[in-house]
C-alpha cells in the first residue's frame, strides 16, 4: 500500500505573529519556519503503518516555494521514502491545494492519503475534505485512531459525545487530529540519509491545473489588546464593579 | 569525564547502559554561531576532502544568537570574493558614531573614543548573519545539525575523542518516555568548541584539563537587547547610539547602545558588567529605566517589540584567554573569550580565530600547538593593546575612564597586565551595602516585566524533561543565600526563571527552567558557584527573531 502525506510548511507554532503595519499579511522575515505540526502527526503515522508492515511506501508532497525542500528534508529524516514538490510562489489556497493534491494523487496512485487537519496558519480545515470530494473518496476527518485492515480503514473520531469510530473503504483520504500519535525526534544520522533520499521538483505551471483564487484577503489585523484587569477588595466592591459596567 | 563525572546530566545518569549510535568525521565543531562557521567554511574550502559537522543547540541556526550587532567585515573579505553583491539580510552601513553620558534628566556628548568609531563598520543581527554563514557552509558541504546540544565531551586516555549529544525524550526525573532517543557519540581527529560566551562543554574542558591555570579568571557582563518596530520617520538609518552612566552607579560598569535599521525598526539593549556588587541590583530592571530616559523613551514610545533575548559576554580579555588547546580539542571565538572589551565586538574576532583555527588543522592535522598559533595572530595582538582597559573601571567609572584614554593613549605599550576578580566574588552581602534608592521611575513602556519579556523571547522548552538548571546544594539557596545575599539570583536572571516561593514546607526555590534564554548568566553570577546550566533537550530555549 502506498501512503501520500501532505506536508505544509508554516510559521512555527511558538513564533509570536507581528501583523505587516499596511495590514497585508504578517511578518515572515527571520520568522522560523517549520513543519506544520497536524502533517508532521500525519507523517509519523504513515511511517508507523510502513513499520508495521501495512504500508509499503511512503510519499511526502509539498506545495510552496524553494524553502519547502527543508521541510520535506525533515518528512524524508522521519522516514519518508521519497518528496515531490510542487513549486509556486502564489498564496495557494484549501481548493488549488486540493486541486494540486488530487493531480499527484492521480500520477502516484496511492491507496491512502494522510493530511493534517487543518493548517495552523490559516486554519481552513477544509483541503482534505475538498480532495476527498474531488477524488470521489470516502473520508475519515480529525482522526485521533487509525487501523487498517485489508482494504477498510477504522478510524477514530473524538466528538463531543465520545468516540465514533467509522469505516471507510480504501482508497480513503484521512485527515490527523492531535492525539493521534506523538511524533518522533529526528535522529541525527536519518537527517543525513535523508539528503541522500530522493526530491522531485515540479513546476506547478507544469502540472496545467487552472488557478482558482475563490478567497481574497481584504485586511490582516492583530486582536485588540487586552486591558489591564483591576483588583477588588471585596465581593461587594466586585458586584458594584460589575454592576457599574453592565455586567449583571 | 564521561561516567564519574560531577557536572554531568542526571539524564546520562540513567542511560548511562544504552547502546548509542555512533558517527565520525575529521573534525567536529560544537556552535554554530561565527567562530564555529568560519572554522568549518575555511576547512572545507582549503580541503573539500575533509568531512566537517557542526552542531547546534538551537532549534535552527541563528535561532540563540544574539548581538548588537555592529561588526568588523574583513574576515569576510577574507573568507569570501564576491560576497558583498549579496550580504546577509539585516545589513546596513554605520553612517554616524554618538557617545554620551546621561543623568537621570539630561545627556552629553562625550568625545568619542577610537574605539567606538565605526565607520566602514555594518550593523547587522547575529542571526541574520548566521543564518546567512550557515547558507554559505552547507553549499561547501559543511554537515550543519540544529537542535543537538553537545552534553558532554567524549575522553579515550586522556585525549578528547568527540562528544555525545543530549538525550531526547526523558521525563522530568530523567527517566525516558516512549518517545525517548538517545544522545550520540560524535567522533573527531579534533573537536572544535565554539560554544560562546561560558560554553558548558567548554566550562568541563577547562576545568579538567585546568586550561585556566595560568589565566587571570574569565569576567563577563550581561547584554539585554530588544528590536523595536516604530512608527515611520523616527530612525536614522546606520546611526549607532552609545551612552554610559545613568541608570547605573558609577561603581557599575556598564553602558547602552540604540542602533537604527531600516525599515523603522531600532536595535535597543543594555551591558552591565558582571562584577556588579549589589545583590539587590536587577540588570532587567536598569535596561528598562534606560529605555525611559528623557531622550529615549520619545523613540520608542507607540512602537513595538519584535523580539527581545539577553545573552552573558566575555569581558575578561586576554589576560583570562585560558590555554586555547588540548589534546584532541580547540576553544575558539567566545569559548576561549576573544572578544574585544573596549570595542564591545566579539564578531570580528570570533570570525578571525575561527579562520586561523582551520589554518591549523589544514597544516598540522591535530589540536596540538593551536594556543601559540593563535597568540601570534593579528587578533591576539588587538587583544593585547587593550587588555589594561576594561580592568580600570573596577575601581569606578571615572577612574575607568581617565585609564582608558591612558591606556589608548599609550596603545597599551606600557608593560604590565592588569588583574581581574571572578564576578561572583564581587558580590557584596546584603550587610555590606544599605538598600540604595536608585530613583528608578514609574515604567510603561513595554515589557511590563520579566514574564512579558521572555514571550518576546519566543523561548520554549517541554516542561517534562530534566530541569536543566542544576543546584547542586539547594539547601543553600534557603538559609544562607538568602540571608546573606537574599537570593540574587532571582534578580540577575532576565527571563524569572528562579523565584523563592512560599510552600506548606517553608521558603523554597522554584525553578522556571522552561522561561531560560540560555544567557547563562547564573551560572557565573551566582555567588556560591552551585548554579550549573546544561544543555536541555536539543532543539529547546529561545528562537529569536533577527538579535
Ligand atoms: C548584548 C550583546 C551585544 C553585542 N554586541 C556586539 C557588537 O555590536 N559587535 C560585535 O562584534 N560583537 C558583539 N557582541 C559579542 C558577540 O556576540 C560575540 O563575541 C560573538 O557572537 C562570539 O561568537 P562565537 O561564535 O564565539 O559564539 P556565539 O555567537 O555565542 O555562538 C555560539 C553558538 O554555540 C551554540 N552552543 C553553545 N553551547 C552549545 C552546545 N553545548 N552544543 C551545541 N551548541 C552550543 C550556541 O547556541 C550558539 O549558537 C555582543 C554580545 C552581546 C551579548
Ligand atoms: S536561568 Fe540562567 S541561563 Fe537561563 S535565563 Fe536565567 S540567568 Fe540566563
Amino acid at each position: 500500500m502506498k501512503v501520500l502525506v501532505g506536508v505544509k510548511r508554516v510559521v512555527d507554532f511558538n513564533t509570536r505573529i507581528q501583523v505587516k503595519s499596511d495590514g497585508s499579511g504578517v511578518q515572515t522575515d527571520g520568522v522560523k519556519f517549520s513543519m506544520n505540526p497536524f502533517d508532521e502527526i500525519a507523517v509519523e503515522e504513515a511511517i508507523r503503518l510502513k513499520e508495521a508492515g501495512l504500508a509499503t511506501e511512503v510519499i511526502a508532497v509539498s506545495i510552496g516555494g524553494d524553502k519547502n525542500q527543508d521541510t520535506l528534508r525533515s518528512a524524508l529524516a522521519m522516514g519518508a521514502d521519497s518528496a515531490l514538490l510542487v513549486k509556486t510562489d502564489d498564496e495557494i489556497q484549501p481548493l488549488m491545494a486540493a486541486k494540486i493534491l488530487k493531480n499527484l494523487v492521480e500520477q502516484q496512485q496511492p491507496k491512502l492519503v494522510l493530511l493534517g487537519k487543518q493548517a495552523i496558519d490559516d486554519d481552513a480545515n477544509q483541503t482534505p475534505q475538498m480532495l476527498a470530494g474531488l477524488l470521489g473518496w470516502p473520508q475519515a476527518t480529525f482522526a485521533s485512531k487509525l487501523e487498517i485492515d485489508g482494504d477498510t480503514a477504522a478510524v477514530t473520531r473524538e466528538v463531543d459525545a465520545g468516540l465514533e469510530t467509522l469505516s471507510v473503504d480504501l482508497p480513503a483520504v484521512v485527515s490527523s487530529d492531535l492525539r493521534l500519535n506523538e511524533p518522533r525526534y529526528i535522529k541525527l544520522p536519518d537527517i543525513m540519509k535523508a539528503k541522500r533520499k530522493p526530491l522531485e521538483v515540479i513546476d506547478l505551471a507544469d502540472l496545467n491545473i487552472a488557478a482558482s483564487a475563490s478567497i481574497a484577503t481584504l485586511k490582516t489585523s492583530a486582536p485588540p489588546q487586552r486591558q489591564a484587569g483591576i483588583k477588588v477588595e471585596s465581593s461587594e466592591a466586585l458586584v458594584a464593579e460589575l454592576k457599574a459596567r453592565n455586567l449583571v | 569525564m564521561e561516567a564519574n563525572n560531577n557536572h554531568q546530566n542526571i539524564s546520562q545518569a540513567t542511560t548511562d547502559e544504552i547502546e548509542r549510535d555512533e558517527m565520525a568525521f575529521d573534525y567536529l565543531i560544537v556552535g554554530a554561531g561565527p567562530a564555529g562557521l568560519a572554522t568549518a567554511i575555511r576547512l572545507k574550502q582549503k580541503n573539500a576532502d575533509l568531512t566537517v559537522c557542526v552542531i547546534e543547540k538551537a532549534s535552527q541556526p541563528g535561532m540563540h544568537s544574539l548581538a548588537g550587532a555592529v561588526i568588523e567585515t574583513a574576515a569576510l573579505d577574507e573568507l569570501f570574493s564576491d560576497w558583498r553583491q549579496t550580504p546577509p539580510d539585516v545589513w546596513v552601513p554605520v553612517t554616524k558614531d554618538e557617545f554620551s553620558l546621561l543623568s537621570a534628566s539630561s545627556k552629553t556628548p562625550l568625545p568619542l573614543p577610537p574605539q567606538q568609531r565605526n565607520h566602514d563598520n555594518v550593523i547587522t543581527s547575529l542571526g541574520a548573519l548566521v543564518a546567512w554563514l550557515v547558507e554559505k557552509a552547507e553549499a561547501l558541504g559543511v554537515e550543519v545539525y540544529a537542535g543537538f546540544p553537545a552534553q558532554q565531551a567524549l575522553l579515550d586516555e586522556g585525549r578528547v575523542v568527540g562528544v555525545r549529544t543530549g538525550d531526547m525524550g526523558l521525563d522530568k526525573q530523567g527517566s525516558p518516555k516512549d518517545s525517548f532517543q538517545p544522545g550520540m557519540d560524535l567522533k573527531a581527529k579534533v573537536t572544535v568548541l565554539a560554544e560562546g560566551c561560558r560554553g558548558s562543554v567548554s566550562k568541563q574542558l577547562i576545568k579538567h584539563f585546568s586550561l585556566d591555570k595560568n589565566s587571570q579568571p574569565q569576567t563577563y557582563g550581561i547584554g539585554i537587547k530588544e528590536l523595536w518596530q516604530l512608527p515611520p520617520g523616527r530612525v536614522t538609518p546606520g546611526l549607532v547610539q552609545h551612552s554610559i552612566g545613568w541608570p547605573l552607579d558609577t561603581a557599575t560598569y556598564g553602558g547602552s547602545f540604540l542602533y537604527h535599521l531600516e525599515n523603522d525598526q531600532v536595535a535597543v539593549g543594555f551591558v552591565v558588567g558582571l562584577d556588579y556588587q549589589d545583590p539587590r541590583f536587577s540588570p532587567f530592571e536598569a535596561f528598562q529605566q534606560f529605555k525611559h530616559h528623557p531622550t529615549v523613551k520619545p523613540v520608542l514610545e507607540g512602537g513595538e517589540i519584535v523580539s527581545s533575548g539577553a545573552r552573558a559576554l566575555v569581558e575578561g580579555g586576554w589576560q583570562s584567554l585560558p590555554t586555547m588547546d588540548a589534546p584532541g580539542v580547540m576553544l575558539i571565538g567566545d569559548a576561549a573569550g576573544t572578544l574585544n572589551v573596549p570595542k564591545i565586538k566579539g564578531v570580528h574576532t570570533a570570525l578571525w580565530s575561527g579562520i586561523y583555527a582551520a589554518d591549523h588543522l589544514v597544516e598540522q592535522a591535530d589540536s596540538a600547538g593551536w594556543d601559540q598559533a593563535f597568540r601570534q595572530s593579528p587578533v591576539a595582538k588587538e587583544l593585547y593593546q587593550v587588555r589594561n582597559i576594561r580592568p580600570g573601571f573596577q575601581y569606578g567609572l571615572w577612574r575607568g575612564l581617565l585609564n582608558a584614554a591612558w591606556q589608548t593613549l599609550t596603545r597599551g605599550l606600557v608593560p604590565g597586565v592588569m588583574k581581574h576578580h571572578e564576578d561572583h566574588s564581587a558580590l557584596k552581602r546584603l550587610s555590606e551595602m544599605t538598600q540604595r534608592d536608585r530613583q528608578w521611575v514609574e515604567r510603561d513602556l513595554p515589557p511590563r516585566d520579566r514574564l512579558a519579556s521572555v514571550y518576546f523571547a519566543a523561548t520554549e522548552h517541554d516542561e517534562d524533561q530534566p530541569v536543566h538548571l542544576q543546584i547542586a546544594d539547594p539547601d543553600i539557596c534557603t538559609s544562607r543565600c538568602a540571608q546573606e545575599y537574599g537570593n540574587p539570583c532571582t534578580k540577575f536572571c532576565p527571563a524569572n526563571v528562579y523565584e523563592m516561593i512560599e510552600t506548606e514546607q517553608g521558603r523554597q526555590l522554584q525553578i522556571n527552567a522552561a522561561n531560560c534564554v540560555h544567557c547563562k548568566t547564573c551560572d557565573i553570577k551566582d555567588p556560591y558557584q552551585i548554579i550549573n546550566w546544561v544543555p536541555p533537550e536539543g532543539g529547546s530555549g529561545p528562537n529569536y527573531r533577527n538579535l
